[in-house]
């Protein structure tokens, strides 16, 4: 019934390969992209930005991200946090006014916008996400997992240490000063909720659709072809350094990007080693697995999953039960954990493959054959 | 997927909303995770306190008090949940009780109008109201703690400490980073000679930091540590066979849970300390008699008298006599947060005060101001006995180097007021 390409009749080759060929897919796209865009921004309070939407929306630019290299180019990372942390520091150096010294005198930049600095942020890290990427020329699958963790480590070091990246503050921490975009607050404590959705969600859909676009067309196909066989891929023409290198660095653009916001939008103020830990590579990476590898509706639904549902359980069992916090926060381990292997028995390629699976029933539905 | 949570969750905070017209004294508390050592007994203490104060007076001013809890696990990204979901009950003043989600809060409660109290932990320079409008950190600081252990040391080599080699071992936090400026300066005055050694969290692992002590020989070691860190230290430190007495920790890392583990090794152990220790205190009576022996003590009940628990109270004690001096200052018995904050800066603890309230030689006395938002930072010392399992106040409280900090305040919160844009001054 839902999902009939019957009567969706396409005359040209463009038709034919739009992003949602079916016109039922397409309207429903359009109709989240109004909901999110027209209605959410009217409802929002604190609690529903700070506390559900920005995690979502920053998370899923990182699963992104992190799907690009892990699910399309096959490249496995544990160095997301670090990366993470690159986009931040780098965000503040460019939104405080990045400055350099020469011979005991600070030579420094104006402040620049927030916007641009956060995709600035994801520049950089975009390049020190290829330096790392280096490695993947000749190391695969473990080992080059081992050498991504190596990055994670050094990046986390590498800020506690490097007293510049902090403006030298005594205590590490780096604070997110006021700024804002058009006259509006984005940054900084005095914000409006629907200010800073709209501008995550700006970002995230740029993204989206970057990644989207990018993985449907020649240079993500290189990148499948390396993932799927890359002695294959070679032979066929694919030149891997390029595709490997291309994979971390868009990789590691999306990944600064949700870094920049993590630090500056969302949290406001963070220290590397409690905000971009070992425990964010890893929580990314579940995000994308349980999403679903190599697919973008993936780090959606894997974000949502591990952002959305623990903040729901709590708020269940503390708020409406009424039972004590430390038991509910034991249980929603459990809870989370047990969900996640079902989830993967049940559909081992992830929330994507069970909503792939969902469609083509659905293309069927009522008469299945 | 997102649209059915969404709504899910919405029913579930919507039954959570908590009656009004309560003074709510919201608990950011951490019973689980690496921190939870000593993240409960402080969360028990805190909810003990308000609940004697219900039972026995009835609440504040004749106004009931409740503590909604809510758990960040030490964890910032859970603190902004909390502090956004317990905005909702109203709560008067947040004590977040960890210096990563103090940082992040400075600038949310300043612009919510809502008051902060750190006792012993956040932000140093937030001493400076001036600058800080809406952050207190009394009756003591980091950097009190940090010129308390030199004063103390010093006292121990009769006011020499030329040449003497100091450690400091810390947790590579924010919170563990705040003293290392202090305890530099202090050196330069002092003329001992410092080094400082990080311990990534959660620091369960720490063979390697003591290897480095072991090869330095300091002549002391100061500890800046939190949760399952300090244990794993002085079992390090034991086994490395570093005289106990020559290892001396901020109050953070100076009680029950962080010597036990390590059994009859840990005799000697030392620690700064702001408030009391033991249960040699009247308030204690009435606990046993209002909230223990009526089956309403929070938690497991099974950390009442701890250094933790005594910590806990007090800070409760803190915040509902600042209640009391809004209630006075604004003649009205429900004050908003607003007006707890103006209570805060009006407070005043006197001996007098103390005693009345159970309290008796149990904190410094204090007088926070406008200008003076962290108390006089008197510190004393404990140390742990291990055959009798106690901390004992082996030092008074005495005060610190205001010389040296003080100026260390001044130039940080100028750094604050210029990166956040605040305009310094008393309101």
């Amino acid at each position: 019934m839902f999902y009939r390409e019957a009567g969706d009749f396409k005359t040209t080759y463009k038709d034919d390969n739009q992003t949602f060929p079916i016109k039922f897919d397409r309207y429903r796209y359009y109709f989240v992209l109004f909901v999110a865009f027209a209605l959410i921004p009217f409802m929002l309070n604190d609690y529903w930005v700070n506390a559900i939407f920005m995690p979502f929306l920053i998370y899923s630019i990182a699963a992104i991200g992190l799907n690009i290299l892990v699910g399309y180019c096959g490249q496995v990372s544990l160095g997301t946090g670090g990366f993470m942390a690159v986009g931040a520091y780098a965000c503040y150096k460019f939104m405080t006014g990045i400055d350099i010294w020469l011979g005991g005198v600070q030579y420094a930049l104006p402040p620049i916008n927030i916007f641009f600095s956060v995709i600035l942020a994801g520049l950089v890290t975009a390049i020190v996400g290829a330096l790392f990427g280096l490695p993947s020329l000749r190391i695969k699958g473990f080992y080059l997992a081992v050498a991504t963790l190596a990055a994670q480590f050094f990046l986390v070091w590498l800020f506690n240490k490097w007293e510049w990246a902090y403006n030298f503050s005594a205590s590490g921490q780096i604070n997110a000063p006021e700024r804002g975009i058009f006259g509006v607050n984005v940054t900084g404590p005095n914000v409006d909720a629907w200010a800073k959705y709209l501008f995550c969600l700006v970002i995230l859909t740029i993204c989206a659709v970057v990644a989207r676009n990018l993985t449907r067309g020649s240079v993500g196909r290189k990148w499948m072809a390396i993932r799927d066989m890359d002695i294959a891929a070679e032979i066929i023409g694919v030149n891997p350094l390029k595709a490997k290198l291309s994979a971390f660095a868009v990789s590691s653009f999306f990944i600064g990007i949700s870094g920049a916001l993590f630090f500056s939008v969302y949290l406001g103020a963070v220290e590397v080693g409690e905000a971009f830990g070992i425990n964010k590579s890893f929580l990314v990476l579940f995000m994308v697995i349980i999403g679903g590898l190599g697919s973008i509706f993936g780090s959606f639904a894997g974000a949502a999953f591990l952002v959305l549902l623990p903040v729901l359980l709590k708020n269940v069992l503390v708020g409406g039960l009424g039972w004590p916090t430390d038991l509910a926060a034991h249980l929603e381990f459990l809870i989370v954990g047990a969900l996640i292997i079902a989830f993967l028995i049940a559909e081992p390629h992830g929330l994507a493959q069970l909503w792939r699976v969902a469609k083509e029933k659905l293309r069927l539905w009522p008469f299945p054959h | 997927m997102k649209k059915t949570l969404a709504t899910m969750a919405l029913a579930a905070t919507m039954v959570a909303g908590p009656v009004m017209a309560d003074l709510v004294f919201p608990s950011m508390s951490y019973r689980t995770g690496p921190y939870a050592a000593g993240g409960i007994p402080f969360a028990d203490g805190y909810a003990d306190y308000f609940t004697l104060l219900n039972e026995r007076d009835g609440g504040i001013g004749g106004v009931m008090t409740q503590v909604p809890e809510c758990e960040t696990a030490y964890n910032t990204e859970k603190g902004v949940e909390c502090y956004e979901s317990l905005k909702g009950s109203g709560g008067l003043v947040y004590q977040p009780m960890s210096t990563g989600i103090t940082y992040q809060l400075i600038p949310k409660v300043t612009a919510d109008d809502i008051p902060m109290l750190t006792t012993g932990l956040g932000r140093t320079s937030a001493k400076n109201g001036k600058v800080f409008s809406h952050v207190f950190n009394f009756p003591a600081n980091y950097w009190d703690g940090a010129s308390g252990v030199i004063n103390y040391l010093s006292g121990e080599n009769a006011g020499d400490l030329k040449g003497k080699k100091i450690t400091l071992i810390y947790h590579n936090s924010a919170y563990g980073k705040e003293p290392i400026r202090t305890l530099e300066n202090l050196s330069v005055k002092h003329g001992y000679e410092l080094k400082t050694i990080p311990v990534d969290h959660p620091g369960q692992e720490q063979k390697s930091q003591w290897l480095q002590i072991r090869r330095d020989k300091p002549d002391y070691v100061v500890m800046y540590g939190w949760g399952v860190m300090n244990q794993v230290a002085i079992q390090e430190a034991a086994n490395i066979r570093f005289p106990m007495e020559n290892f001396i920790g901020i109050w953070w890392s100076g009680s029950e849970v962080d010597v036990l583990p390590a059994g009859d090794v840990a005799d000697g152990y030392k620690a700064v300390t702001f408030n009391g220790v033991g249960r040699d205190f009247p308030v204690y009576d009435d606990i046993q008699k209002y909230v223990v022996d009526a089956g309403k003590a929070a938690g497991n009940g099974n950390q009442i008298g701890t250094v933790m628990y005594n910590r806990g109270i007090y800070a409760a004690m803190l915040a509902a006599e600042s209640a009391k001096t809004a209630q006075e200052i604004h003649g009205v018995a429900d004050i908003t947060p607003s007006m707890m904050r103006d209570g805060m800066e009006a407070l005043e603890m006197t001996e007098e005060k103390m005693t009345s309230l159970g309290f008796p030689n149990f904190g410094p006395a204090f007088k926070v101001s406008c200008e003076n938002h962290g108390g006089d930072g008197l510190v004393g010392v404990t140390q742990w006995d291990a055959t009798a399992k106690e901390w004992k106040l082996i030092s008074g409280f005495a005060p610190s180097d205001a010389e040296v900090i003080q100026p260390l305040i001044d130039e940080d919160s100028a750094a604050y007021a210029k990166e956040a844009g605040i305009e310094a001054g008393c309101k």
